[in-house]
């Protein structure tokens, strides 16, 4: 029973970390989708959205949503910012060209991010105080926090849902990721689908910013690299690429991370995380969800 | 209605166009045929803005085309439909109808040409909600026919619509095209398969090694006797 118990504790706050990493692994995903890049950039806007959430609430007073939403907005005009300024002149190169290019507006951001902000950790203010929904005579909680990371999440991918099957934009996303010319033949401009694109997974990146930053409480310019690696395991392992994939993925990284620390081996959970890596490298490179599409003649 | 007037297009240092100009007159159906590489498949995209010549020049009624987006071709009523097909096979039959309408934002409107397209393949009526990658190979075209008129083209490009279909299925799809261009679509029409093409069309062009080396009207084409030998197997 007590096994149980704790099994299901580590379940909770493995949900809770895998919702940041999933919202996360669907900004990498969606940008691999359409233009085969790996944004090794993409960690470091969810750092630049911890901080705009960060000093939307301690500087100009804003409650959590509105803050939240003032940093998904800022970080999608920054994701369209990178994606014109740095990887839409390279669109023609070879992919490592783009590849080291993504690895260095990350450093850009990291260490610019240290020259505006200060390298020092910032605490992030207590937007709900904490209170604990407890089960199970008080054994196994769930934090009020947790339960608006997990709202959040679960609005927010519901969005990316209708967006990206019921919006022309979402359509339009999905035929330049499958198909550039052929969309291109249907008269869709790629150049904003592409920006779109940028601008949806950038929020999301904030958004898992700010969630992060009332959950841990406590926000650095280099906060973004280790969740931005993982994230990135997640979205592989779901399958690069694939939307749900990087859902499922996310959350399987979560769980599996709380799993491992919970029952002892804490120190342990990055080498789980990349050991992941690896194993889905070496068994199936093209994640869970990936599969071999034959082409009907 | 469209005149490409001596363009030349390269692949890197390929040459891979020479100086090709050729007419095309509303109301008509005109034909490019010509072997494998030839340089058909180029000329079509290089009309939709995929490529550009380096130099020549597409005039499509007025407008200059080989300095227009491809969006804005599309727009302005010239769409393609591109060799294999290329339907979006992640994507619903219905979804790659409604692709073809991107730019358009009657909604009455498409909705009626949507009708129009199940009328004329009521197989994607059938198949509407399955993915497009599902499809049999004439299914396949069908959709890519049907997701070009979507688009209320003027002047609709095909690029080898028989390829790799059953010699029944060929018929019925040139059937369509001729279907098409009588309610008012000027088609121009690449194909590999010179018997049928040189059958419903008006106007013909022959194309070797990217250079135009034989035209006229279809019909005297098909009598001729280089155009037998080199295409139609006697």
């Amino acid at each position: 029973m007590e096994d149980l118990l704790i099994f299901l504790q580590q379940l909770i706050n493995g949900i809770s970390l895998g919702s940041i990493y999933a919202l996360i692994a669907l900004g990498y995903t969606m940008v691999y989708g359409i233009i085969k890049l790996i944004n090794f950039a993409h960690g470091d806007i969810y750092m630049v959205g911890a901080y705009v959430g960060f000093f939307a609430i301690t500087k100009l007073n804003m409650s959590f949503i509105p803050a939240l939403l003032t940093s998904m907005v800022l970080c999608s005009i920054l994701g369209i910012i990178i994606e014109r300024m740095a990887y839409k002149p390279l669109r023609n190169a070879t992919r490592i060209a783009a590849l080291i290019t993504a690895i260095g507006v990350s450093l850009l951001l990291e260490y610019g991010g240290m020259l505006i902000v200060t390298p020092q950790p910032r605490a992030f203010p207590e937007v709900f105080p904490q209170t604990k929904i407890s089960f199970f005579e008080g054994k196994v909680y769930m934090t009020n926090q947790q339960l608006v990371i997990f709202a959040v999440t679960l609005i927010l991918m519901v969005l990316l849902q209708f967006i990206v099957y019921k919006t022309k934009t979402g359509k339009a996303m999905r035929a330049v990721s499958f198909d550039k010319d052929a969309a291109l033949l249907m008269g869709i401009n790629i150049n904003n689908t592409i920006s779109a694109t940028f601008a949806i997974g950038s929020a999301l990146a904030a958004a898992a910013g700010v969630l992060v930053g009332i959950y841990y409480t406590s926000i650095s310019p280099l906060m973004g690299i280790i969740p931005g690696l993982k994230a990135f395991v997640a979205a592989v392992l779901g399958g690069i690429g694939i939307i749900p994939g990087a859902v499922v993925g996310g959350f399987l990284m979560g769980i599996i991370e709380a799993l491992v620390s919970g029952y002892g081996a804490s120190t342990w959970r990055d080498a789980v995380a990349f050991g992941i890596l690896i194993l889905i490298l070496i068994i199936k490179p093209s994640g869970i969800f990936g599969a071999n599409i034959r082409e009907k003649v | 209605m469209l005149k490409v007037n001596n363009i030349n297009v390269y692949y890197g240092a390929i040459h891979a166009i020479k100086g090709v100009s050729l007419e095309v007159k509303e109301g008509a159906i005109v034909t490019l045929i010509g072997a494998n590489g030839a340089g058909k498949s180029t000329i079509l995209k290089t009309i939709s803005g995929l490529l550009r010549p380096k130099t020549g020049e597409i005039v499509y009624e007025g407008k200059k085309l080989n300095t227009m987006e491809a969006q804005d071709i599309v727009r302005s009523g010239v769409c393609q439909v591109p060799e294999g097909r290329r339907v979006f096979a992640n994507m619903s039959v219905l979804e790659n109808l409604e692709l073809g309408a991107f730019l358009r934002k009657d909604k009455v409107q498409i909705k009626e040409d949507l009708e129009k397209v199940f009328e004329k393949f009521p197989r994607l009526k059938e198949r509407m909600t399955q993915l497009a990658g599902t499809l049999s190979g004439g299914e396949q075209q069908m959709l890519a026919i049907g997701r070009a008129m979507m688009s209320r083209p003027r002047l609709m490009l095909l690029d080898e619509p028989s390829m790799g279909l059953a010699p029944l299925l060929v018929k019925e799809i040139f059937s369509i095209i001729k279907e098409i261009n009588l309610s008012g679509t000027t088609i121009l029409l690449v194909e590999q398969n010179a018997h049928m093409a040189l059958s419903i069309a008006n106007y013909a062009y022959v194309l070797e090694t990217g250079k135009i080396v034989l035209e006229g009207p279809a019909k005297e084409l098909a009598e001729s006797e280089q155009v037998k030998k080199a295409y139609l197997g006697g």
